[in-house]
Protein backbone atom coordinates (compact mmCIF):
# COMPACT_ATOMS: atom_id res chain seq x y z
CA UNK A 1 0.00 0.00 0.00
CA UNK A 2 2.70 2.31 -0.11
CA UNK A 3 3.00 3.30 -3.80
CA UNK A 4 -0.82 4.20 -3.00
CA UNK A 5 0.58 6.23 0.42
CA UNK A 6 2.84 8.28 -1.56
CA UNK A 7 0.80 8.60 -4.66
CA UNK A 8 -2.19 10.38 -2.44
CA UNK A 9 0.71 12.07 -0.55
CA UNK A 10 2.15 13.56 -4.07
CA UNK A 11 -0.96 14.07 -5.44
CA UNK A 12 -2.02 17.76 -4.59
CA UNK A 13 2.03 18.81 -4.94
CA UNK A 14 2.10 17.51 -8.64
CA UNK A 15 -1.32 18.81 -9.99
CA UNK A 16 -0.43 22.27 -8.20
CA UNK A 17 3.02 21.94 -10.18
CA UNK A 18 2.18 20.30 -13.44
CA UNK A 19 -1.08 21.27 -14.52
CA UNK A 20 0.32 25.30 -14.59
CA UNK A 21 3.90 23.59 -16.00
CA UNK A 22 1.47 22.60 -18.95
CA UNK A 23 -0.75 25.55 -19.28
CA UNK A 24 2.24 27.72 -19.42
CA UNK A 25 3.92 25.65 -22.10
CA UNK A 26 0.76 25.46 -23.95
CA UNK A 27 0.77 29.68 -23.86
CA UNK A 28 -1.91 29.99 -21.42
CA UNK A 29 -1.66 33.41 -18.99
CA UNK A 30 -1.25 31.14 -16.11
CA UNK A 31 -1.77 33.42 -13.65
CA UNK A 32 -4.70 36.08 -14.96
CA UNK A 33 -6.48 32.48 -15.77
CA UNK A 34 -5.83 31.09 -12.18
CA UNK A 35 -7.56 34.41 -10.93
CA UNK A 36 -10.38 34.02 -13.48
CA UNK A 37 -11.67 30.64 -12.01
CA UNK A 38 -10.86 31.33 -8.60
CA UNK A 39 -13.62 34.02 -8.95
CA UNK A 40 -15.87 31.47 -10.16
CA UNK A 41 -15.13 29.16 -7.18
CA UNK A 42 -16.08 32.20 -4.99
CA UNK A 43 -18.88 33.04 -6.68
CA UNK A 44 -19.64 29.39 -6.31
CA UNK A 45 -19.21 28.74 -2.75
CA UNK A 46 -21.31 31.93 -1.42
CA UNK A 47 -24.39 30.21 -3.99
CA UNK A 48 -24.18 27.23 -2.34
CA UNK A 49 -24.56 28.33 1.54
CA UNK A 50 -28.55 28.88 1.62
CA UNK A 51 -28.94 25.69 0.90
CA UNK A 52 -26.62 24.14 3.06
CA UNK A 53 -28.21 26.50 6.36
CA UNK A 54 -31.62 24.90 5.23
CA UNK A 55 -29.97 21.71 5.34
CA UNK A 56 -28.06 21.80 8.62
CA UNK A 57 -30.80 23.47 10.09
CA UNK A 58 -32.82 20.65 9.61
CA UNK A 59 -30.42 17.82 10.15
CA UNK A 60 -29.77 19.61 13.68
CA UNK A 61 -32.87 19.85 14.82
CA UNK A 62 -33.88 16.27 13.87
CA UNK A 63 -30.64 15.29 16.07
CA UNK A 64 -31.59 17.43 18.63
CA UNK A 65 -34.92 16.47 19.68
CA UNK A 66 -34.37 12.90 20.23
CA UNK A 67 -35.72 11.87 16.99
CA UNK A 68 -32.04 10.51 15.51
CA UNK A 69 -32.21 8.01 18.69
CA UNK A 70 -35.83 6.52 18.15
CA UNK A 71 -34.88 6.06 14.45
CA UNK A 72 -32.16 4.07 15.87
CA UNK A 73 -34.29 1.92 17.87
CA UNK A 74 -36.62 1.75 14.92
CA UNK A 75 -34.50 0.24 12.39
CA UNK A 76 -32.22 -1.91 15.03
CA UNK A 77 -34.26 -5.52 14.62
CA UNK A 78 -33.29 -5.58 11.51
CA UNK A 79 -29.67 -4.59 11.41
CA UNK A 80 -29.01 -6.88 14.08
CA UNK A 81 -30.37 -9.96 11.95
CA UNK A 82 -27.97 -8.81 9.51
CA UNK A 83 -25.43 -9.16 12.15
CA UNK A 84 -24.71 -5.72 12.65
CA UNK A 85 -23.11 -4.80 16.14
CA UNK A 86 -25.85 -2.40 17.84
CA UNK A 87 -22.79 0.16 18.47
CA UNK A 88 -22.44 1.13 15.49
CA UNK A 89 -25.64 1.75 14.51
CA UNK A 90 -25.30 5.41 15.29
CA UNK A 91 -22.31 5.76 12.62
CA UNK A 92 -25.07 4.30 9.76
CA UNK A 93 -27.95 6.80 10.63
CA UNK A 94 -25.48 9.67 10.89
CA UNK A 95 -23.14 8.74 7.75
CA UNK A 96 -25.27 9.59 4.82
CA UNK A 97 -26.08 13.08 7.01
CA UNK A 98 -22.99 14.82 8.08
CA UNK A 99 -19.65 14.07 7.44
CA UNK A 100 -18.17 15.53 10.39
CA UNK A 101 -20.75 14.27 12.28
CA UNK A 102 -20.13 10.81 11.27
CA UNK A 103 -15.84 11.21 11.80
CA UNK A 104 -17.28 11.96 15.16
CA UNK A 105 -19.29 8.83 16.02
CA UNK A 106 -16.53 6.93 14.37
CA UNK A 107 -13.45 8.57 16.71
CA UNK A 108 -16.06 7.84 19.38
CA UNK A 109 -16.36 4.03 18.57
CA UNK A 110 -12.35 3.88 18.09
CA UNK A 111 -11.57 5.61 21.53
CA UNK A 112 -14.49 3.21 23.38
CA UNK A 113 -13.60 -0.02 21.74
CA UNK A 114 -10.26 0.35 20.31
CA UNK A 115 -8.90 0.46 16.52
CA UNK A 116 -8.28 -2.92 16.53
CA UNK A 117 -11.34 -4.22 17.80
CA UNK A 118 -13.85 -6.03 15.70
CA UNK A 119 -16.93 -2.67 16.06
CA UNK A 120 -13.05 -0.33 15.27
CA UNK A 121 -12.50 -2.20 11.93
CA UNK A 122 -15.89 -2.28 11.04
CA UNK A 123 -16.70 1.62 11.63
CA UNK A 124 -13.52 2.28 9.90
CA UNK A 125 -14.27 0.39 6.97
CA UNK A 126 -17.95 1.42 7.11
CA UNK A 127 -16.53 5.39 7.10
CA UNK A 128 -14.75 4.56 4.14
CA UNK A 129 -16.89 2.65 1.90
CA UNK A 130 -19.98 4.88 2.15
CA UNK A 131 -20.27 8.55 1.66
CA UNK A 132 -22.38 11.69 3.02
CA UNK A 133 -24.67 11.47 0.56
CA UNK A 134 -27.12 14.43 1.72
CA UNK A 135 -24.36 16.56 2.16
CA UNK A 136 -23.24 15.99 -1.22
CA UNK A 137 -26.69 16.25 -2.70
CA UNK A 138 -27.27 19.54 -1.35
CA UNK A 139 -23.91 21.11 -2.20
CA UNK A 140 -23.77 19.77 -5.84
CA UNK A 141 -27.43 20.72 -6.69
CA UNK A 142 -27.65 23.95 -4.83
CA UNK A 143 -24.63 24.99 -6.99
CA UNK A 144 -26.36 24.93 -9.92
CA UNK A 145 -29.37 25.87 -8.61
CA UNK A 146 -31.44 22.93 -9.40
CA UNK A 147 -34.33 21.81 -6.95
CA UNK A 148 -36.24 18.89 -8.19
CA UNK A 149 -33.30 16.26 -7.56
CA UNK A 150 -35.39 13.46 -9.13
CA UNK A 151 -34.04 9.72 -7.95
CA UNK A 152 -30.46 10.73 -6.92
CA UNK A 153 -30.95 10.64 -3.34
CA UNK A 154 -32.33 7.10 -3.74
CA UNK A 155 -30.10 5.75 -5.29
CA UNK A 156 -27.38 7.58 -2.99
CA UNK A 157 -29.24 5.99 0.24
CA UNK A 158 -29.18 2.79 -1.90
CA UNK A 159 -25.80 2.86 -2.51
CA UNK A 160 -25.03 3.50 1.44
CA UNK A 161 -26.67 0.86 2.45
CA UNK A 162 -25.40 -1.67 -0.33
CA UNK A 163 -22.16 0.22 0.94
CA UNK A 164 -22.43 -0.50 4.92
CA UNK A 165 -23.72 -3.92 4.43
CA UNK A 166 -20.40 -4.77 1.66
CA UNK A 167 -18.41 -3.13 4.55
CA UNK A 168 -19.57 -5.57 7.21
CA UNK A 169 -18.95 -8.61 4.89
CA UNK A 170 -15.60 -7.72 3.62
CA UNK A 171 -14.83 -7.27 7.77
CA UNK A 172 -15.90 -10.54 8.59
CA UNK A 173 -13.97 -11.86 6.03
CA UNK A 174 -10.78 -9.93 5.96
CA UNK A 175 -10.38 -10.01 10.04
CA UNK A 176 -13.08 -12.45 11.26
CA UNK B 1 -35.99 17.32 -1.44
CA UNK B 2 -39.16 19.21 -0.04
CA UNK B 3 -40.39 16.74 1.42
CA UNK B 4 -37.11 15.01 3.10
CA UNK B 5 -36.57 18.96 4.42
CA UNK B 6 -39.89 19.43 5.88
CA UNK B 7 -39.95 15.69 6.88
CA UNK B 8 -36.73 16.51 9.17
CA UNK B 9 -38.18 19.58 10.99
CA UNK B 10 -41.43 18.71 11.85
CA UNK B 11 -40.46 14.93 12.99
CA UNK B 12 -38.23 16.67 14.95
CA UNK B 13 -40.03 19.54 16.81
CA UNK B 14 -42.91 16.74 17.34
CA UNK B 15 -40.29 14.51 18.73
CA UNK B 16 -39.13 17.20 20.56
CA UNK B 17 -42.45 18.34 21.95
CA UNK B 18 -42.73 14.39 23.38
CA UNK B 19 -38.78 14.33 24.77
CA UNK B 20 -39.24 17.61 26.61
CA UNK B 21 -36.13 18.92 24.32
CA UNK B 22 -37.48 22.05 22.49
CA UNK B 23 -34.83 24.29 23.81
CA UNK B 24 -32.06 21.81 22.37
CA UNK B 25 -34.50 22.22 19.26
CA UNK B 26 -33.90 26.11 19.41
CA UNK B 27 -29.50 25.77 20.19
CA UNK B 28 -29.79 23.31 17.38
CA UNK B 29 -31.58 25.24 14.04
CA UNK B 30 -29.23 28.50 15.37
CA UNK B 31 -25.97 26.16 15.21
CA UNK B 32 -26.89 24.75 11.86
CA UNK B 33 -26.51 28.22 10.67
CA UNK B 34 -23.43 29.01 12.15
CA UNK B 35 -21.76 25.41 11.16
CA UNK B 36 -23.21 26.25 7.40
CA UNK B 37 -21.60 29.92 7.51
CA UNK B 38 -18.07 28.09 9.14
CA UNK B 39 -18.56 25.06 6.08
CA UNK B 40 -18.12 27.73 3.79
CA UNK B 41 -15.19 29.77 5.16
CA UNK B 42 -13.17 26.45 4.99
CA UNK B 43 -14.71 25.37 1.37
CA UNK B 44 -14.29 28.77 -0.29
CA UNK B 45 -10.51 29.25 0.03
CA UNK B 46 -10.32 26.27 -1.30
CA UNK B 47 -13.15 26.23 -4.16
CA UNK B 48 -11.41 29.56 -5.23
CA UNK B 49 -7.85 27.86 -5.49
CA UNK B 50 -8.92 24.52 -7.22
CA UNK B 51 -11.40 26.16 -9.29
CA UNK B 52 -8.20 28.47 -10.48
CA UNK B 53 -6.10 25.56 -11.46
CA UNK B 54 -9.06 23.61 -12.99
CA UNK B 55 -9.29 26.75 -15.06
CA UNK B 56 -6.03 26.49 -16.43
CA UNK B 57 -6.35 22.66 -17.27
CA UNK B 58 -8.66 23.54 -18.96
CA UNK B 59 -7.75 26.77 -21.30
CA UNK B 60 -4.96 24.25 -22.18
CA UNK B 61 -6.75 21.70 -23.56
CA UNK B 62 -5.66 19.08 -20.51
CA UNK B 63 -9.55 18.66 -19.91
CA UNK B 64 -10.63 17.85 -23.39
CA UNK B 65 -7.27 15.32 -23.57
CA UNK B 66 -8.36 13.32 -20.50
CA UNK B 67 -12.01 13.46 -21.62
CA UNK B 68 -10.95 11.80 -25.43
CA UNK B 69 -8.55 8.93 -23.53
CA UNK B 70 -11.83 7.72 -21.59
CA UNK B 71 -14.64 7.97 -24.40
CA UNK B 72 -15.67 4.91 -24.47
CA UNK B 73 -16.44 4.57 -20.52
CA UNK B 74 -18.07 7.62 -20.71
CA UNK B 75 -20.58 7.22 -23.86
CA UNK B 76 -21.84 4.48 -21.59
CA UNK B 77 -22.46 6.20 -18.46
CA UNK B 78 -23.37 9.76 -19.89
CA UNK B 79 -25.24 9.33 -23.09
CA UNK B 80 -26.33 12.47 -22.61
CA UNK B 81 -23.07 14.24 -22.49
CA UNK B 82 -20.93 14.77 -25.96
CA UNK B 83 -17.56 12.92 -25.94
CA UNK B 84 -15.33 16.20 -26.38
CA UNK B 85 -17.32 18.45 -23.41
CA UNK B 86 -15.77 19.68 -20.19
CA UNK B 87 -18.07 18.48 -18.35
CA UNK B 88 -16.32 14.93 -18.46
CA UNK B 89 -13.04 16.24 -17.60
CA UNK B 90 -14.36 17.89 -14.68
CA UNK B 91 -16.13 14.73 -13.52
CA UNK B 92 -12.91 12.93 -14.10
CA UNK B 93 -11.01 14.75 -11.95
CA UNK B 94 -13.78 14.81 -9.12
CA UNK B 95 -13.64 11.29 -9.17
CA UNK B 96 -9.85 10.56 -9.03
CA UNK B 97 -9.58 13.24 -6.40
CA UNK B 98 -12.11 11.14 -4.62
CA UNK B 99 -10.58 7.93 -5.19
CA UNK B 100 -6.85 9.05 -3.52
CA UNK B 101 -9.17 10.47 -0.24
CA UNK B 102 -8.57 14.01 -1.60
CA UNK B 103 -12.10 15.02 -0.44
CA UNK B 104 -11.55 19.04 -0.24
CA UNK B 105 -9.89 18.57 -3.46
CA UNK B 106 -12.93 16.49 -4.99
CA UNK B 107 -15.71 18.89 -4.22
CA UNK B 108 -14.57 22.07 -6.12
CA UNK B 109 -13.79 20.06 -9.66
CA UNK B 110 -17.26 18.26 -9.24
CA UNK B 111 -19.21 21.62 -8.70
CA UNK B 112 -17.62 22.74 -12.13
CA UNK B 113 -18.91 19.67 -13.35
CA UNK B 114 -22.39 20.38 -12.12
CA UNK B 115 -21.96 23.67 -13.99
CA UNK B 116 -21.10 22.24 -17.25
CA UNK B 117 -23.86 19.61 -16.45
CA UNK B 118 -26.46 22.59 -16.10
CA UNK B 119 -25.13 24.29 -19.20
CA UNK B 120 -26.45 20.91 -21.12
CA UNK B 121 -29.99 20.50 -19.03
CA UNK B 122 -32.85 21.89 -21.03
CA UNK B 123 -35.01 21.82 -17.29
CA UNK B 124 -32.40 24.22 -14.98
CA UNK B 125 -34.87 23.30 -11.99
CA UNK B 126 -34.75 19.41 -12.49
CA UNK B 127 -31.93 17.23 -12.48
CA UNK B 128 -30.96 15.92 -15.64
CA UNK B 129 -30.19 12.34 -16.12
CA UNK B 130 -26.52 13.09 -16.69
CA UNK B 131 -26.17 15.22 -12.83
CA UNK B 132 -28.10 11.82 -11.39
CA UNK B 133 -25.72 9.78 -12.43
CA UNK B 134 -22.25 11.92 -11.78
CA UNK B 135 -23.81 11.87 -7.76
CA UNK B 136 -24.49 8.00 -8.09
CA UNK B 137 -20.60 7.33 -8.94
CA UNK B 138 -19.73 10.50 -6.37
CA UNK B 139 -21.60 9.28 -3.19
CA UNK B 140 -20.66 6.01 -3.60
CA UNK B 141 -17.07 6.64 -4.54
CA UNK B 142 -14.26 3.83 -4.68
CA UNK B 143 -11.74 4.45 -2.34
CA UNK B 144 -8.13 3.77 -2.74
CA UNK B 145 -7.03 5.42 0.28
CA UNK B 146 -8.98 6.42 3.10
CA UNK B 147 -6.37 8.72 4.35
CA UNK B 148 -8.55 10.42 7.25
CA UNK B 149 -9.76 7.27 8.84
CA UNK B 150 -5.96 6.13 9.07
CA UNK B 151 -4.78 8.93 10.62
CA UNK B 152 -8.24 8.84 13.07
CA UNK B 153 -7.06 5.13 13.79
CA UNK B 154 -3.08 5.92 14.74
CA UNK B 155 -4.61 8.34 17.02
CA UNK B 156 -6.30 5.90 19.02
CA UNK B 157 -2.97 3.53 19.12
CA UNK B 158 -3.68 0.96 16.33
CA UNK B 159 -1.13 -1.55 15.88
CA UNK B 160 -1.73 -1.42 11.79
CA UNK B 161 -3.39 2.27 10.90
CA UNK B 162 -3.55 0.88 7.19
CA UNK B 163 -5.15 -2.40 8.00
CA UNK B 164 -8.51 -1.92 6.71
CA UNK B 165 -7.43 -0.29 3.37
CA UNK B 166 -7.77 -3.72 1.13
CA UNK B 167 -11.15 -4.41 2.87
CA UNK B 168 -12.63 -0.71 2.05
CA UNK B 169 -11.04 -0.68 -1.44
CA UNK B 170 -13.45 -4.26 -1.71
CA UNK B 171 -16.57 -2.39 0.31
CA UNK B 172 -16.64 0.62 -1.90
CA UNK B 173 -15.94 -1.25 -5.23
CA UNK B 174 -19.40 -3.01 -4.18
CA UNK B 175 -21.47 -0.46 -3.30
CA UNK B 176 -19.57 1.55 -6.41
CA UNK B 177 -20.86 -1.07 -8.88
CA UNK B 178 -24.29 -1.36 -7.03
CA UNK B 179 -24.83 2.32 -7.63
CA UNK B 180 -23.88 2.61 -11.13
CA UNK B 181 -26.13 -0.26 -12.21
CA UNK B 182 -29.36 0.68 -10.22
CA UNK B 183 -28.43 4.48 -11.58
CA UNK B 184 -28.16 2.59 -15.38
CA UNK B 185 -31.52 0.37 -15.03
CA UNK B 186 -33.10 3.85 -13.65
CA UNK B 187 -32.14 5.00 -17.48
CA UNK B 188 -33.21 1.75 -18.65
CA UNK B 189 -36.75 2.33 -17.03
CA UNK B 190 -37.13 6.16 -17.96
CA UNK B 191 -36.25 5.06 -21.75
CA UNK B 192 -38.56 2.07 -21.75
CA UNK B 193 -41.58 4.51 -20.02
CA UNK B 194 -40.41 7.29 -22.75
CA UNK B 195 -39.17 9.85 -20.46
Amino acid sequence: MSVLDSLSLWAVPAMLALIPLWGAIRGVKVYETFVEGAQEGLEIAVKIIPYLIGMLMALSIFRASGAMEILARAISPLTSALGFPSEVLPLMIVRPLSGAGALGVTADLLKTHSPDSLIGRLASIMQGSTDTTFYVLTVYFGAVGVRKIRYAAGIGLAADVVGFLAALYACLWFFG
Amino acid sequence: MNIIWLGLILIGVVVAAFTGRAPAVTDAAFAGGKLAIETIIGLAGLMALWMGVMKIAEKSGLMEGIAYLLKPVVRLLFPTVPGDHPAIGAMLMNISANMLGLGSAATPFGLRAMQELQDLNPDKETASEAMCTFLTLNTASITLVPGTIIALRATYGSANPAEIVGATLIASLIAGVAAVLMDYLVRLYNRVRGR
